[in-house]
């Protein structure tokens, strides 16, 4: 009843065959840095690289940005479309291929719109002021006097017609972009602003091949890697006689601490594993910290002012206040396990994964196997959202392992829920400490912010010393040295640097190179503490100037668009009217993502039970103004699970450890928000189509976490000040 | 051992071990991209079918002890001329979902209770998909797409 499929079905899932490619044989010059370019275009100008006709009309769009769920392959789409006068409809889009498409970096930081989608903007209006001088020259016609829709140049005077496919259809323009072509005006413009359906939708609600879970191929299969049982531990010794002799068993392959068995059948690859972890010993690696905010204040630091500023006036303050703020280790925790399928046919090995970072995936996955870049081919497939660097490139590493032991066969991976929990990078644990010396009005004069992390960033980035089973082999990959990001980005301490217009301010980050415990990016990296800690010690001097915690931020701001925000939030919740009904408060955060992506504010009512103290959020509202809007419906779906995964992460999520071991393991182990659980959300956006766009992916993870607690200190009079605000933590303040 | 499984209205003479769960007959056997695996063990509804029009978890659930039984998975909710299932077009109306991971099992889980309860109250559909997760934050979309479908039933 199984039919074979095809290889050529295979590959239909991944976008890229409904058309054929003249290949990746165009090399372009080291990318020039020209001025007026967008970064992404400046480092690959070549036009052919991102936009391709083909003779049967079909307009292919290049891009090296990826769908996590985010909607950006639809939001690149409508601002192709715009700029080049096409339906949305006659686009397809190729994403995330090594070998196709124009290198963009990771897709992460909240800045596909910004610079993958100004990048795809600016090539698609040099595109079009091409074909129209091309088409005038045929035509010989004024260039002015030629419309488009839809692909055809039409001459307004005349009635001569043309195609941009009959022009080049198939060819190459083989021009760069010059930074000379204006694109459209926003009075101009169509397709973008306007609420596009997802192009990945449908296949996803309809079980069509979309996601690199679901690639099949007659030559697939199963294979599984058996994970140290404690974070740190080698492998002493392990029997694999039986397991190799189990039905449908094709392989066992171990290299090192590295272990893992291939099966025909993914039943067979699961049974095999768990036969394989049975056999095989392991001994602990170095304790795991018992208390991990103790462990951050106790180890060395790297120590940075990363802002000062001197206050003008020496007016001694009337008080002095300080609070100390936690955030502890939390998971990316997809629902869908890490999954790849890697092939190697002795020439090249290709790896269909759902990477963030294709491309420097790619590079470390060569360094691992010893091989040239070039013989490394990632393509980009759809897979469960990540929300930052989690077990996806780990499990690229394991399935390219397992495909070199295996020429000739399709080697798919997916980790197990356990092996997601236990092994994937957790948002690090942080420790926060602020001090402010305030005058007789509760204002703010001396604002002293200091916060302890260890790295926010261990994505591969080219280093096999950075994917699990890199370090694991018998000739390990050491991991690099962790960097903290500095400015404008920033890393642990993206959005240290407070908003408010204190007249003396100073920041420091000490940084702890340690990492008893695996971490990366997760959504937002340090802001999500930052901001939680900023926002909620304002409200607390807010309430110790007896001052309304919207009318203390307001005052203490410069910055108009950021005013505007909170303003349309507290309206939209109705804060100036707000009727208290017992055990409800509200909660009113704020923040610029990173000070320099989009604006964000969020108001929330809470109700908290007086039997059980449990913390129930009622209704959110969130206003954003992220610039120029490509999809309206696109990014205030993104703000709203952001606001709702947030809240998942601040009222009910630590990753819990003991000496040992891992013990958040599967679900039970570590819940998330439920249906009941999740508040109505009210998005407002404040849409600005003259200004630059401001990417607002994780915009909303700080400032809910902030309104969380400040709305539970309303309701309450109790402040929490350690995440998650949990029933017990409640309890225990109300003592 | 050989069984005979009754998935989308045609039977299959399946031929796979004894303790092998549905989601692998369904996933691996029969190639069906609907049911997905999300942790194995019963706890996110990742992998949800209706067993004779109840939402069961295909990867607790042994594929030997569905003989006799209708197992229906995403792809079978559409009509045979491939005219989407009123679900399936509530989800995309509302652009529920991000990732979409989750979202056949959302679907299976509202079929479910839809035929049980056809005119469900918001607080129904949120009881009915708890044990569902999600981790994108698609819940309100969700429940909007639950509504719509139901609505569009009832008239
Ligand atoms: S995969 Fe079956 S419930 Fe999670
Ligand atoms: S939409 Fe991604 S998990 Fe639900």
């Amino acid at each position: 009843m199984s039919a074979p499929v095809s290889r050529r079905s295979v590959l239909k899932g991944s976008l890229v065959l409904a058309f054929a490619l003249a290949g990746p044989d165009v090399a372009w010059a080291a990318p020039a840095k020209k001025n007026g370019l967008p970064q992404d275009l400046a480092r690959t100008p070549g036009l052919d690289a991102w936009i391709r006709i083909g003779e049967d009309g079909v307009v292919t769009l290049m891009t090296g940005k990826v769908e996590l769920g985010q909607g950006i392959l639809t939001a690149l789409g409508q601002l192709c479309a715009e700029e080049l006068d096409v339906e949305p409809a006659r686009l397809r889009v190729l994403s995330g291929d090594t070998r196709v498409c124009p290198p963009e970096g990771p897709t992460a930081g909240s800045m596909s719109i910004p610079n993958g989608g100004a990048a795809v903007r600016q090539a698609s209006a040099e595109v079009r002021a091409l074909l129209v001088d091309m088409a005038a020259k045929r035509l010989r016609v004024p260039a002015k006097r030629l419309t488009v829709r839809d692909g055809t140049l039409q001459d307004s005077g005349g009635g001569a017609r043309i195609t941009y496919w009959e022009l080049v259809g198939g060819k190459r323009l083989q021009r760069e972009a010059t930074g000379t072509v204006a694109p459209k005006p926003a009075s101009q413009r169509k397709q973008v602003g306007r609420p596009l359906p997802r192009v990945d939708l449908p296949a996803k609600v309809t079980g069509e091949t979309r996601f690199v879970q679901d690639l099949r191929s007659d030559r697939l299969v199963h294979g599984r890697v058996v994970r140290a049982p404690t974070p740190g531990a080698s492998l002493v010794a392990v029997d694999s006689a039986r397991v190799a002799a189990m039905p449908g068993v094709l392989k066992v392959v171990r290299d090192g601490d590295f272990l893992g068995v291939i099966a025909t059948r993914e039943w067979g690859a699961v049974k095999a594993a768990a036969a394989l972890a049975a056999a095989a010993r392991w001994k602990d690696g170095a304790p795991l910290p018992g208390d991990p905010h103790a462990w951050l204040l106790a180890q060395p630091t790297q120590d940075t002012v990363i802002h000062s500023v001197e206050r003008p006036t020496d007016v001694a303050p009337t008080r002095t206040l300080e609070a100390t703020y936690r955030r502890p280790y939390q998971m990316h925790a997809s629902i869908g396990p890490s999954c790849a399928v890697a092939e190697w046919d002795g020439t090249t090995m290709t790896v269909h994964t759902h990477s963030q970072s294709v491309f420097e995936t790619a590079e470390a996955l060569a360094k691992m196997l010893g091989l040239p870049k070039e013989q490394v081919h990632c393509r980009h497939q759809d897979g469960s959202g990540c929300y930052g660097h989690n077990g996806a490139d780990d499990v690229a590493a394991d399935a390219a392992l397992l495909a070199r032991a295996l020429p000739g066969r399709a080697v798919r991976v997916q980790w197990s829920r356990e092996d997601e929990h236990t092994n994937e990078p957790y948002g690090p644990a942080m420790v926060t400490r602020v001090r402010a010396g305030v005058d007789a009005n509760g204002d703010v004069l001396d604002w002293d912010y200091a916060l302890w992390s260890t790295a926010h960033g261990t994505r591969p980035g080219g280093e096999p010393g950075n994917l699990l089973a890199g370090r694991s082999l018998a000739k390990p990959f050491a991991q690099p040295e962790p960097k903290n990001g500095g400015p404008p980005n920033y890393a642990a301490d993206r959005n240290a640097i407070p908003l408010y217009a204190f007249p003396g301010q100073a920041v420091t980050t000490h940084f702890v190179k340690a990492m008893p415990v695996r971490v990366s990016s997760l959504r937002g990296l340090g802001a999500y503490a930052n901001v939680f800690s900023i926002e909620s010690f304002v409200d607390e001097l807010a309430h110790a100037a007896n001052a309304d915690p919207a009318a203390f931020r307001l005052r203490q701001l410069r910055d108009d668009r950021a005013k505007a925000v909170i303003v349309r939030a507290t309206e939209r919740f109705g804060w100036a009217g707000f009727q208290r009904r017992p055990h409800h408060g509200r909660g009113l955060a704020f923040a610029r993502y990173k000070n320099l992506a989009a604006y964000c504010a969020v108001c929330l009512e809470v109700f908290v039970s007086p039997d059980t103290h449990v913390p129930r959020v009622v209704r959110a509202v969130i206003a954003a103004d992220a610039g120029e809007v490509v999809n309206p419906d696109g990014l205030a779906n993104q703000l709203e699970g952001g606001l709702i995964q947030s809240l998942s992460w601040s009222l009910k999520e630590a990753v819990r450890f003991d000496a040992r071991r891992i013990l958040s393991r599967d679900w039970e182990g570590y819940p998330i928000l439920t249906f009941s659980e999740a508040p109505s959300v009210d998005v407002q956006l404040i849409d600005r189509p003259e200004e630059p766009f401001l990417g607002a992916g994780e915009a909303s993870q700080g400032p809910t976490a902030a309104a969380l607690a400040n709305a539970v200190f309303d309701a309450t009079g109790l402040r929490v000040r350690d995440l998650p605000l949990t029933s017990e933590r409640l309890k225990a303040l109300r003592g | 051992m050989a069984f005979t499984l009754n998935v989308n209205g045609a039977s299959h003479v399946i031929n796979e071990e004894e303790d092998i769960p549905l989601l692998y007959v369904l996933r691996d056997t029969l190639r069906l991209n609907g049911a997905k695996y999300g942790c194995g063990v019963g706890q996110c509804g990742a992998c949800t079918v209706l067993r004779d029009g109840s939402p069961v978890r295909s990867c607790v659930v042994p594929a030997v002890s569905l003989q006799g039984r209708e197992v229906t998975t995403l792809e079978g909710l559409r009509a045979p001329d491939g005219a989407l299932h009123a679900l399936q077009r509530a989800f995309l109306a509302e652009q529920a979902g991000q990732c979409a991971y989750c979202i056949p099992g959302m679907i299976l889980s509202a079929a479910g209770l839809l035929r049980r309860k056809p005119s469900p109250t918001e607080a129904d559909i949120r009881t009915a998909l708890d044990a569902n997760l999600c981790r994108c934050g698609s819940h309100n979309r969700i429940v909007r797409a639950v509504q719509r479908a139901a609505a569009e039933l009832a008239e």
